[in-house]
Formats: C-alpha cells, structure tokens, sequence
C-alpha cells in the first residue's frame, strides 16, 4: 500500500517535471549556489552580542579556559541559582575546583542548571549552534531553567552558511541540531510576551576570548 | 476535523458581533503587522530576498520529484524510514500503525498544520492514544476543543480570563486549584503541567517546516521549545509534513528561514530551529529509537499541474492572514477548518471542493495586501479570483448573483451601453445625494447600508471627464 502510494505520487509529480529533464538539480546539492547573505555592517563579536541580547540572552567573557569555573559561579551567584550543575560530558577536561557540583550526561528534567559546549556561534543572529552526540546531550539545552554554553572565540561564525560549511566537514550531519537564539519564549497567550515557556529560562553564554 | 466551511456566511455574522474576538483581533495589528514592517526596515536585502526565496521554492516545485527521492534517501540511509500517503486517511493510518506497532500509551505534540488537515489528534484518541498538545496555543485549543485561528498563534482569538477558567477546569484534578489571572502565572502552570508530559510521552509528532533533501533533515522552528523536546525526549519521533516542504539544501532552509521568522512574528530568528536527522544515533546520549516521515500528498501534485501551482511556494508564515482586512474583521473560525486567512481561501476549495469552500474566496476585497507582504510571492488574490471564476463557470453561485453578474457582464462588454449608462447613474445619484456626499439608505442595497454609508458620486465619469479635457495637456 504504502510503496503504491509513493509511486503513484511521484508518478504525478513526475507528469508535470517530466519536462524540465534538460536541467540537474543535483548539481545544487553537490555545488549550493552563492545566495544572498545580508550585510553585517560591524565586527562579528559585537554583532554577535548585540543580537544575542536582542533574542533575551546574556554574555560574559574569559580570558582562558581557567576562568570558566569562577565565571559561572559569580554568574549563577547573581541569579540566585545553586551552584549545582549538569554538564554535557564533552566539558569533563575543565577542572572545576571547589565551588561548584558538577555532575555529567543527559538530563531526565530534574536539573535547573545545565552546561555545554557549542558547535559553532552565528554572529549575524546572535545564534548558538549546538549539535547531538556522545559527549553532547540534546536534553541539556532544553530541560534545565538555566542554560550556559561555552564558545571559543575562533567559533564565531558570521552566517549561518558558515556552519553548514563546517557541519558539512564531519561527513554526516549528527542526529540533533539546534540553533539557540535566546531563552524560551511564548507570545500565545493575548500577544503577551513571557519568557521560559517550556525551555530556558535564561540563556548564558560564556565567551572564551584571549586577549 | 468537521469542516464547516460551508456555514462560512453564518460564522462571519457571529464573529462580527464577538467583542472579546474583535478586541483579540484588534492585536494582530500591534502584535504582527507593525513588528513585521520594523523588522523588514532594518534589512535593506529583504526584497532581494523575497525574490530568491520565490526562486528557491520554484525551483524545488520544477524538481519536486528529484528533491523528495534524494531526501528519502537520505533519510533512509541514518536509520529512518519515509512513508509516503496520498490523502489524509492513508496518512491517519501510518500514524495509527506506528503508535500501535510500538504499544504507546501518551503521544507529545509539537504544532503541525498538517496534523490538524489530517485530522490526527481525533484518530489517535479514537484508537484510545492520550494525545497532549505541547505548543502553549494548541494547548489552549485542546482544552477549548477548538481548531486553530490562526496558524502562528493558534490561541489568537483567546482572552487571558477564557483562558483562565479553562485551565482552572482542566487542571483541578492535578493538585492545580488556584484560578490564575496573569499571563507568567498561566505559562508557568501549563509549564509545569506539560513536562511531566513530555517525560512519559513514547511517541513525539511534530510538523516540519523544511525537509532538506541535502541532508534528510527536517527543520522546526519554535519560540517555546515545545517542538524540539517532543522530538528528542520520546523513543520515537514522527515527522507529519506535505510534500511541498522539501528544500535542497541548508543553505536554502537558511535563506527562507530569514523570511520566515520576519514575516511570521517579525522576529529576526526564533528561540529555536531544530534540525533532526533519523535516529540517535550509536552512543547518543538521548534522543528517540525511531524516525519517521510521513509524506502527505492530498491533492498537492494536482494543484503542482494546475493553476494553483504558486500556492505550493507557501513558507506558511501567516503574513497574509495578519494583513488581510476580512481576516482582521471576521478572524479565522469562520473558515472553521485547518488553514484561515487568505492561504486558507485559496488551500481550501483545493482540499475540500469548490461546493464545500467556495465562499470563502468571495468574502475576499481583492486589496492585495496578502500579494504585497508575501515572501515567496505568491498572487494571492489571482488565485482567489480563479476560484470565482470556476465558481461562476460552473454555475455554484446562486442564481440571482450569477443573474447580476452575467448582465453586468453584458453591459461592461459593450460601451455604447456602458458609458451612457454610467454617466446617466452617476449624475442621477450625485443629484439624489444632494450634496450629502453619502446615502444611509437606498432601495435595493439595504445588505450593504444597513451596516455603512454608500459614499455618492463626487463628480462625472471617468470617461467623461477624459472626453472633456483631452488635448488640453
């Protein structure tokens, strides 16, 4: 039944594309076109904050890897959140010293605070790309009130061609990608804008930028 | 769901008296079309834009068939399977089959249009499912047992004190007994009451707002996160989507995403544009067993070999419904099924027959705003108007509306009449006005002055005035 359906459907569409054989439309595939990028008129990392603020986000910056612990402290520290975390495994080589819990894996909703890295960032939207995996779980960007990404500097991006560029080097596209603009939202109730709907509450993103 | 399209000039009278609908809609305005117009001022490409993005999803509809294969074959190729339905009953019983096949108890919902033209929430309920809406305005809509307004923000029509009492109804049994009256009070209760949903949910279905042929991915964009959590915490996630959602590549999804979240809310970019490909995959930490794609035909490859062919350019943003001024009078239950506003007047004649929906392309003025804010283009109003007139050719109008106009046709045929006429009725009613400038009452046109003045004639024809003046420039 099913495979009748799908040739019956292709059959029809194929009637009416039958006549544009000429043309290879493979070739967009192996060959995307140039399309129209719009202008980032600054420097990508101010680009980059000033649209990640806009979407409801928050930045702050470390010179080095090191400072990363003492960062999310002060930051969860000003939020009033417990210095408990959830960590995607992929972050176990930062040493976390004293201060905070951190424990690592996926998330089963019990969590408030969560931290994982980024694949990339996209400086003309203000977006964090982060992809699914062993050391990545997808339940940590969604489930936890809090969630903080780490990004190099060298992963600013300025389009978001940019990261399917780098996406594409790893041969296949992992089973999860999310671009994260800000913390979850919902205008469904009388236009009202509220934020953490069903994900986030507050979106972090710590910047590792070396002087 | 029962289409009531047929009922569309009787729903139009109730909505029109519907103060908390009319002060809902009153919000559109604020909400969509002046955030829509400021973000479009500050991207100067964004006609440039629009032009590729017509360009994209033409090309695509010229290779459908190439697209659809080589994202089956992607698809395939991590793990998921791709079924493929020629109507909205084959498509209820993939879903149904799936949902069995896996024993499952509570389905999650991200939002999906296709979901509500299918039908499938009242499917899988019969099959005895608990199927759990996620998107806060779906939500909203299941506990109302009611169809979308709107395909942006479902739960348009809805005051914060309706809203109210409904959650106070549904959510008493589950320890939830205060009546809530702010907007944070009632998401934060329908947050709390939804996840422990999501946690137990075996089966996810979301929609798709792109399906990349490039990669077998398909993209969902939400504000709440629903979506994305109904496709990575259950152990199986079913893609619901129409077959006119293929793209080729990211770098194309990318490019009519940029149209998208502008023209939808007039946001630059949502929270979340979640990408899914197949399976998790060996070592993942999360994220479901099974993917599956349902690819819905119903009447789409009829429409890709006919006159409405534009249409299936559609990102389904909203724009044309948010600017369209019988949408802003009337909202979108008039149609009371699946797609309201322009896109819905012309989608639904297609989907159900002209007998049963042909009444909602007359309700249309033909202003073009719908054409105008479009960002794939798409002539809105000549699809409208195509309707009519297979309406008028096959003789579905009622007599006396096919009577007048098959004899003003008569008249604007042939100008010996016509412009006699004309300047004798125009001179004749600028008499009878006397310099009132408009007429509360006039025999005859009592549906249209019961509700608003008919402005008189200011002056002589056109074509009088053009004999009078010509060659004196």
């Amino acid at each position: 039944m099913a495979d009748s359906a799908r040739d019956r459907i292709l059959g029809r569409i194929r009637a009416v594309t039958g006549s544009k054989d000429g043309e290879n439309p493979g070739l967009r595939i192996s060959q995307p076109p140039l399309l129209i990028r719009p202008r980032i008129p600054s420097e990508l990392l101010p680009r980059f904050v000033e649209k990640l603020e806009l979407g409801g986000g928050s930045i702050s910056q470390v010179a080095e890897h090191a400072g990363i612990p003492a960062e999310i402290g002060r930051f969860l520290d000003a939020e009033k959140f417990p210095a408990t975390l959830r960590a995607a495994p992929a972050l176990r080589n930062i040493s976390w010293g004293d201060g905070l819990e951190v424990s690592y894996g996926s998330s089963d909703g019990g969590d408030l605070v969560s931290v994982t890295p980024a694949f990339c960032a996209i400086a003309e939207t203000g977006s964090l790309l982060l992809v699914s995996g062993e050391d990545s779980p997808t339940t940590l960007n969604f489930l936890p009130d809090v969630h903080i990404v780490i990004v190099e500097s060298d992963q600013l991006l300025a389009h978001p061609e940019d990261a399917w560029a780098k996406l594409r080097e790893l041969g296949q596209v992992p089973r999860t990608v999310n671009v994260i603009t800000g913390p979850s939202k919902t205008a469904d109730i009388e236009q009202t804008l509220q934020i953490g709907a069903h994900g986030p509450r507050k979106l972090h993103v710590i910047l590792v930028h070396p002087e | 769901m029962q289409s009531q399209s047929h009922r569309f000039k009787q729903n139009v009278s109730v909505a029109l008296e519907d103060v908390s609908l009319q002060k809902a809609l009153s919000r559109v305005q604020e909400g969509f079309v002046d955030k829509r117009a400021a973000v479009v001022s500050t991207l100067p490409e964004f006609e440039q834009l629009r032009e590729q993005g017509r360009e994209i999803r033409n090309h695509v509809l010229d290779h459908l068939d190439f697209y659809l294969r080589r994202f089956e074959n992607r698809v395939q190729a991590l793990g998921g399977q791709v079924h493929w339905a020629e109507n909205a009953e084959q498509a209820r019983d993939i879903v149904r089959d799936i949902c069995r096949r896996v024993e499952a108890k509570t389905v999650i919902k991200g939002k999906s249009m296709i979901s509500e033209e299918i039908a499938l929430n009242e499917a899988l309920e019969l099959d005895g499912l608990d199927v759990v809406e996620s998107d806060l305005g779906e939500y909203i809509l299941q506990l109302a047992q009611e169809p979308p307004s709107h395909i942006i923000a479902p739960a348009i029509h809805k005051t914060r004190a309706q809203i109210s009492e409904l959650f106070y109804n549904a959510h008493q049994k589950l320890g939830y007994t205060k009546k809530l009256d702010t907007v944070p009070d009632l998401v934060n209760e329908a947050r709390e009451v939804l996840r422990s949903r999501y946690l137990e949910a075996d089966v996810g279905i979301t929609g798709a707002n792109f399906l990349v042929a490039e990669t077998g991915s398909n993209i969902i964009v939400t504000n709440e996160g629903n979506g994305d959590l109904s496709c990575t915490l259950p152990r199986v996630h079913i893609v619901t989507a129409s077959i006119d959602k293929v793209v080729p590549t990211l770098d194309d999804a990318s490019a009519l995403l940029r149209l998208l979240a502008r023209s939808a809310t007039g946001q630059e970019i949502t929270s979340y544009t979640t990408f899914s490909s197949g399976p998790k995959r060996a070592g993942d930490a999360d994220g479901p067993d099974e993917y599956h794609v349902v690819l819905l035909d119903n009447g789409r490859t009829e429409m890709l070999a006919g006159a409405f062919r534009d249409m299936l350019r559609c990102i389904r943003c909203g724009a044309c419904m948010n600017h369209c001024p019988v949408y802003g009078a009337i909202g979108g239950h008039s149609h009371r099924w699946g797609y309201p506003g322009p896109i819905g007047s012309v989608l639904t004649p297609n989907f159900l027959g002209l007998e049963e929906a042909g009444d909602l392309a007359n309700a249309c003025t033909l202003n073009g705003h719908c054409a105008s804010v479009c960002p794939v283009k798409i002539p809105l109003p000549d699809l409208l108007r195509e309707h009519r007139r297979r309406q008028f050719e096959r003789k579905l109008q009622p007599l006396p509306a096919r009577l007048a106009l098959a004899a003003w046709a008569g008249i604007a045929r042939r100008p010996w009449i016509y412009q006699p006429l004309m300047a004798t009725g125009i001179g004749m009613l600028r008499l009878l006005s006397r310099g009132r400038g408009k007429f509360k009452s006039l025999p005859m046109l009592g549906a249209w002055t019961r509700t608003r003045d008919l402005p008189a004639p200011q002056s002589r024809t056109f074509q009088t005035l053009w004999k009078k003046q010509r060659g004196k420039r």
